[in-house]
């Protein structure tokens, strides 16, 4: 019997044949993550465990990217922690401030994570890197803690949804608004425990930036993992990052399905979900006139160079409405430095935003734009819970980098059309 | 095992960014965690919990982020059971990896009200809501979860040498 992708590289990594879903299997890992909130438990649990050495120091990887740089004392011993034991332990990528961006940007840009990987990251948003053709899934503290010292883990093989996007996507539908669509359509935990397959022309049309926001946001539908076959988009993006062999998986022809689910995406609009659950999703048009406070462009779903460039086609020559508060975080140094050769930054500046060095700082009410009480922000982040960035009594509505650009400008929450035209 | 507590109880869909807010996050600290615990969406939940009571919730408990600080402030708490209709698979985990008892069972979920009795016995999977006379069977955890558990965490577990 055929396989699907992610059977496959469970299959791999585990030594077996064939698995199938429900099948508990022991895995090798090829990549760890672990952030400055995650893995200082992690750090502790390894050393209450009386481990001497890390199973391999170049698979383990640490970024300081939620509370950093650092926002206050506690956050700042979080953070020393993880530089000291990078260093005791010799760990190749720990990547420091001034050297890092957001975890999930930052390890597709480096090629550190690679088609047909098996990655597992003490951050819900591990998922991200299915857009590559790899199985990626998040992880608590203790089973980062476990495989650091030994490199396995042990999965239940999940079963897997098939999603089929067809048609052809109208100017300013992203990504983004395709994966607010799809939650919106099976709920947060309509995918939960399983796979989802992502697949069909639309994808096959989308840059690798907007497969990684997709397979960013499958946690928010409850899968173990996102994954996108791997193409000549994936192998061109990866041709001039991968140091190491890589893996190529495609599922079989025959491979069983949980469940198949077409979507037409032709008459798709841009998509705001609304508080405070990522499955409230309407399209843009029907929001109706919500006045907004701050509008936050950035994280590990929408900080990427195809995101900024996008804001700024909406910013361009255009001022931030005098009642909002504009933030943009470029996911990454190199993103950043993107943005500033592409004159991006001075669009921002121009327009009175401002443009943030990397962090996921306002995402999760960590720091960098904090809600006030009653305050309202479109945020092309991934959560909008209630306190999520900040007060309980503030709210968040997700939304592209098009249309919180638009947002921006109009004050209120707005389609791009309203402000470039079709 | 035994265990009696009052319960509270929650809807559907209770994340963790409910159960311990990322402004917290700046410390892994089980007593400072257990402080702020469920603190945006019940302010008063750690004034009113005693040690040993019960959360009961809906489906999907414990949604969002992997942040194990959730299993342990509902532990710090002093909470000595969740029940819910279902969990979302990374707390699901989380909780048995750092020693916190679930239980999965809809109809205790649906039937229980805030401030009812129950008393759980998780080595049979047997729900009592005392309150209201009823008796429940959930699944229980096969021995070798049960002894993580009561090691207090998967680490502890492997540290004990998997004696159970």
């Amino acid at each position: 019997m055929g396989m699907t992708i992610t059977e496959k590289i469970l299959a791999a990594h585990s030594g077996a044949k064939n698995v199938c879903p429900g099948d508990i299997i022991n895995c090798r890992v090829d990549i760890l993550l672990g952030n400055d909130i995650t893995a200082p438990i992690s750090i502790e649990l390894f050393e209450k465990a009386g481990a001497k050495r890390v199973f391999n120091k170049e698979k383990i990887v640490f970024v300081p990217d939620h509370f950093a740089p650092n926002k206050d004392i506690q956050s700042a011993e979080q953070c020393k922690r993880l530089r000291e034991f990078s260093r005791k332990h010799k760990i190749i990528n720990y990547f420091e401030v001034g050297r890092m961006g957001i975890e999930h940007a930052l390890l597709p840009e480096m090629g550190i994570v690679l088609p047909g990987d098996l990655i597992i990251g003490a951050d819900s948003h591990t998922c991200t890197y299915g857009a590559l053709g790899a199985f990626s899934t998040g992880i608590g503290s203790t089973d980062l803690a476990a495989a650091m010292i030994n490199g396995k883990i042990w999965f239940k093989v999940p079963s897997t949804i098939k999603i089929n996007l067809y048609g052809k996507l109208n100017r300013w539908v992203s990504g983004k608004d395709l994966i607010l669509y799809i939650i919106g359509k099976i709920g947060v935990d309509g995918a939960n425990y399983r796979s989802m397959e992502f697949c069909g022309e639309v994808i096959k049309n989308l840059n690798m930036d907007n497969r990684l926001t997709i397979c960013n946001m499958a946690i928010e539908a409850g899968a173990k993992n996102g994954i996108i076959e791997p193409d000549k988009e994936t192998l061109n993006y990866i041709k001039k990052k991968a140091r190491r062999k890589y893996k190529m998986y495609k599922s079989d022809s025959d491979a069983k399905y949980e469940e198949i689910l077409e979507f037409n995406c032709s008459r798709l609009e841009p998509q705001v979900s609304l508080p405070h659950s990522p499955e409230n999703a309407q399209p843009v048009s029907e929001v109706g006139n919500i006045k907004i406070d701050q509008v936050v462009i950035g994280s590990c779903t929408n900080g990427r160079i195809t995101d900024l460039i996008e804001a700024a086609k909406i910013l361009k020559g255009k001022k931030v409405n005098p009642n909002v508060r504009l933030l943009v975080f470029p996911a990454t140094q190199a993103v950043y430095k993107e943005a500033l050769k592409k004159g991006l930054i001075d669009i921002f500046i121009d327009a009175e935003g401002v443009v943030s060095t990397p962090t996921c700082g306002p995402c999760l009410g960590g720091h960098m734009g904090v809600l006030a009480e009653g305050e309202r922000a479109v945020a092309t982040t991934n959560r909008n819970f209630v306190g999520r960035m900040g007060h309980t009594k503030s709210e968040i509505y997700l939304a592209s980098p098009a249309v919180a650009a638009a947002s921006a400008i109009m004050g209120r929450i707005a389609s791009p059309e309203e402000v470039v035209g079709k | 095992m035994k265990l009696r507590g009052n319960v509270f109880k929650y809807g559907d869909n209770i994340n963790t960014d409910e159960i311990i807010p990322a402004r917290y996050l700046n410390t892994s600290d089980p007593k400072i965690l257990g402080k702020y615990c469920m603190e945006d969406i019940d302010r008063d939940f750690t004034k009113k919990v005693r040690h040993g009571d019960i959360i009961v919730a809906g489906r999907n408990f414990g949604c969002g982020s992997s942040r194990e600080h959730a299993p342990i402030a509902i532990k710090a708490a002093g909470v000595s059971c969740v029940i819910a209709k279902s969990y979302a698979r990374i707390f699901y985990r989380n909780s048995i990896n750092t020693g916190l008892p679930i239980l999965e069972c809809s109809e205790a979920a649906d039937e229980a009200e805030m401030a009812d009795k129950f008393e759980v016995d998780l080595d049979r999977g047997i729900i009592k809501n005392l309150t209201k006379c009823k008796t429940y069977k959930s699944q229980p955890f096969p021995k070798f979860v049960q002894g993580i558990i009561r090691a207090g965490g998967l680490m502890k577990w492997v540290k004990a040498g998997e004696r159970e």
